[in-house]
């Protein structure tokens, strides 16, 4: 049976620092990708993304643990004999040879025959729309152009599995848009496996079946877009992916799957429990903008919080409340403008209440 | 005058180059058209020049003379055809390696490598070549240090007979020319991006087929320029061959010499630097069409 496409088992890898010091890029990596997913690394640069999907690529070799492709151990073999192929950073085109010479090399390389390497050939560049630019050199194309032969160039070899290092970092952001849906299609078209490294939150959640979100060599949670975005399992997910608030208090008591907390000046919010916590421990409560509501000052509830607006921001489809509470920690809250002049009703210096559902509110220990 | 200068682009680019003209007019121009005249006339029984128009020297140089068929001259050409070859093959094959390992070096050890090849040419070129006396003659350190050897481990032990001959203008030649090639081929090698390599082993290439087709395509300027600043000096050199060929070596630049100095026969010196540099020139002008010297460099 074939397990996964790829298997990471406990890998380590370390580098020697400039002072000689040992630096642990990867710490004790575990992952499954499933075959035919689309599976991204998120996380800051240095955070081991990139050394990971090198370690798969075969260009670096892990210090510790294994790296299995389709169930096979790959110990030490060298990356040109590994069932996978790779779209670079800044696509590594070569220049001294034509798009056609580009998208044949890794078939040539691999003693395809001439009439099945040209069909296999005009396939891939049909597949990424350039057709009839076979003759052009890398230079002569634009960004996106390029983008597209790095990715015949690849997928026209067949791979088990597509590694793409930040293969839309440099294009401009309409085109970086356009390229995600594309190649979102193009993976379902191809039914490969795509291995996704990306700096970009929000790349990662359009794009992706799931989402390994990496910090200093540690992948910290691994989980599908909604997972991530809406039960981050630590301070460090909630913050890295969207934008969200923290409210630090220490917990009052335990019921069916939710923590009593008390914030200071004695407030107490209801939120759900994402891993474990005890009565008396100190815990952030994290809960986004948009999960929270603005009401006129009203009777104390529970899960409401007594602040006032210090800034109000109109963009259009939202509106973003900058609300001061009681403590001077400030929170924001995002409000959809459903119906606009009954939305913005609070102004700054306004003295409001802030509302959110125990549900859409995670308790994290640290 | 300035009005003019200021709104005419023509008049400010002749401007410019105006100096670079005078120079090569006077230093280039000049002195070739006057070497090509003498190339056409004669010389007296006291070796003055009387200009008339004769294809003697050249008929001599192919081996025509007034006393019958004498191919000395043709085994000079050839001897420094063969010689510029060998040559810049063998400084190819040495530089080429040196200056891939230096190019994948760290960045840090990379300047003192290049620094290390530079050394030698701040001492002074003859000084360099007389140096090689020391060391290939046959009492030199070479004999010395393998005789030494060879008593050591007890096998029987006859000095090489390296100077002065012909391996030894070689050796002398290979030396002087080494670092001329490894600084373009560096160069163009350094300038590789480092992801190539890698796409090239991800597409499945091995080392050699990367090698083949992607490092040494991509670092045809740099061997381009560096066979021609290598073959170009050394087809006409005649201080190497005198120095470590010791009168036995004549090549094509030491015939010039001799003409013009002991010989006193200033056209025929002529016409046999005008056989040389129209060697040189059809040679260059082949061999960078052939191997597409301006798309390359275009390109990377």
């Amino acid at each position: 049976m074939v397990g996964y496409a790829v298997e990471l088992r406990a890998v380590w890898k370390r580098f020697l620092g400039p002072a000689g010091e040992t630096v642990a890029a990867v710490k004790e990596l575990s992952l499954q990708i499933a075959d035919g997913e689309f599976f991204a690394l998120l996380g800051p640069s240095g955070c081991g993304k990139t050394t990971t999907l090198r370690m798969v690529a075969g260009f670096e070799l892990p210090s510790a643990g294994e790296v299995l492709i389709q169930g096979r151990p790959m110990g030490k073999t060298p990356p040109y004999q590994r069932p996978v192929n790779t779209v670079f950073q800044n696509y590594a085109l070569f220049p001294h040879m034509t798009i056609g010479e580009n998208v044949a090399f890794g078939l040539q390389m691999q003693k395809v025959g001439r009439q099945e390497l040209q069909r296999r050939v005009g396939d891939a560049l049909a597949m990424v729309r350039l057709s009839g630019f076979e003759r052009r050199r890398p230079k002569q194309l634009s960004g996106g152009q390029q983008q597209r032969v790095a990715l015949a160039r690849a997928l026209v070899n067949r791979p088990q599995v597509l590694l793409l290092d930040e293969p839309l970092g440099a294009l401009d952001l309409k085109l970086r848009k356009e390229m995600q849906l594309e190649l979102k299609k193009l993976q379902r078209e191809v039914g490969i496996t795509f291995v996704f490294v990306t700096h970009d939150q929000e790349e990662a959640l359009t794009m992706s079946d799931r989402i390994a979100v990496m910090d200093a060599g540690v992948a910290l949670q691994v989980g599908s877009a909604t997972q991530i975005y809406e039960q981050p399992n630590c301070r460090f997910v909630a913050d890295f992916i969207g934008e969200t608030n923290f409210l630090e208090g220490n917990v009052q008591q335990l019921q069916g799957g939710q923590a009593l907390v008390e914030l200071p000046g004695g407030l107490l919010v209801w939120a759900s429990m994402a891993q474990p916590v005890a009565v008396g421990k100190p815990v952030t409560v994290t809960v986004r903008p948009e999960k929270l509501t603005l009401r006129p000052l009203e009777a104390p509830l529970a899960n409401q919080l007594q602040g006032q607006v210090v800034d109000q921001l109109y963009i259009g489809t939202d509106t973003h409340y900058s609300v001061r509470l009681a403590s001077g920690q400030i929170l924001r809250v995002r409000e959809q403008n459903n119906l606009a002049a009954l939305r913005q009703w609070a102004q700054p210096g306004d003295t409001v209440c802030v509302r959110f559902a125990a549900e859409t509110a995670s308790v994290l220990t640290g | 005058m300035f009005q003019l200068l200021r709104e005419n682009r023509r008049w400010q680019g002749f401007l410019l180059i105006l100096p670079a003209l005078l120079v090569l007019g006077v230093l280039l121009v000049l002195p070739l058209g006057l070497t090509i005249v003498t190339s056409f006339a004669q010389r007296d029984v006291d070796g003055n020049v009387i200009y008339s128009f004769t294809l003697g020297n050249y008929w001599r140089l192919l081996g025509f003379t007034a006393t019958g068929w004498d191919d000395l001259y043709l085994k000079i050409l050839l001897r420094s055809l063969a010689l510029a070859f060998q040559t810049t093959t063998i400084v190819l094959l040495l530089a080429y390696p040196l200056a891939y390992f230096i190019a994948r070096a760290p960045q840090r050890r990379r300047n003192l490598l290049l620094f290390l090849v530079l050394v030698p040419l701040w001492t002074n070129f003859v000084i360099r070549i007389y140096a090689w006396v020391m060391i290939l003659r046959s009492q030199g350190v070479l004999n010395t240090t393998l005789g030494a050897v060879a008593g050591l481990v007890g096998l029987p032990w006859q000095p090489l007979d390296l100077y002065p001959s012909q391996s030894a203008v070689l050796i002398g030649m290979v030396y002087e020319f080494l670092p001329f090639m490894i600084l373009p081929v560096y160069t163009s090698l350094e300038k590789i991006e480092p992801a190539l390599y890698e796409a090239a082993a991800d597409l499945h290439a091995n080392a050699l087929q990367t090698f083949w087709r992607v490092t040494l395509p991509l670092s045809m300027p740099g061997v381009i320029a560096g066979t021609i600043l290598t073959f170009v000096p050394v087809i006409g050199t005649f201080v190497v061959s005198d120095i470590l060929g010791g009168r036995q070596v004549i090549l094509v630049g030491n015939l010039v010499q001799r003409q013009f100095l002991d010989a006193r026969d200033p056209p025929f010196g002529s016409a046999a630097s005008i056989v040389l540099l129209g060697i040189t020139l059809v040679l260059t002008l082949y061999y960078t069409r052939r191997f597409g010297l301006g798309e390359e460099i275009a390109a990377g």
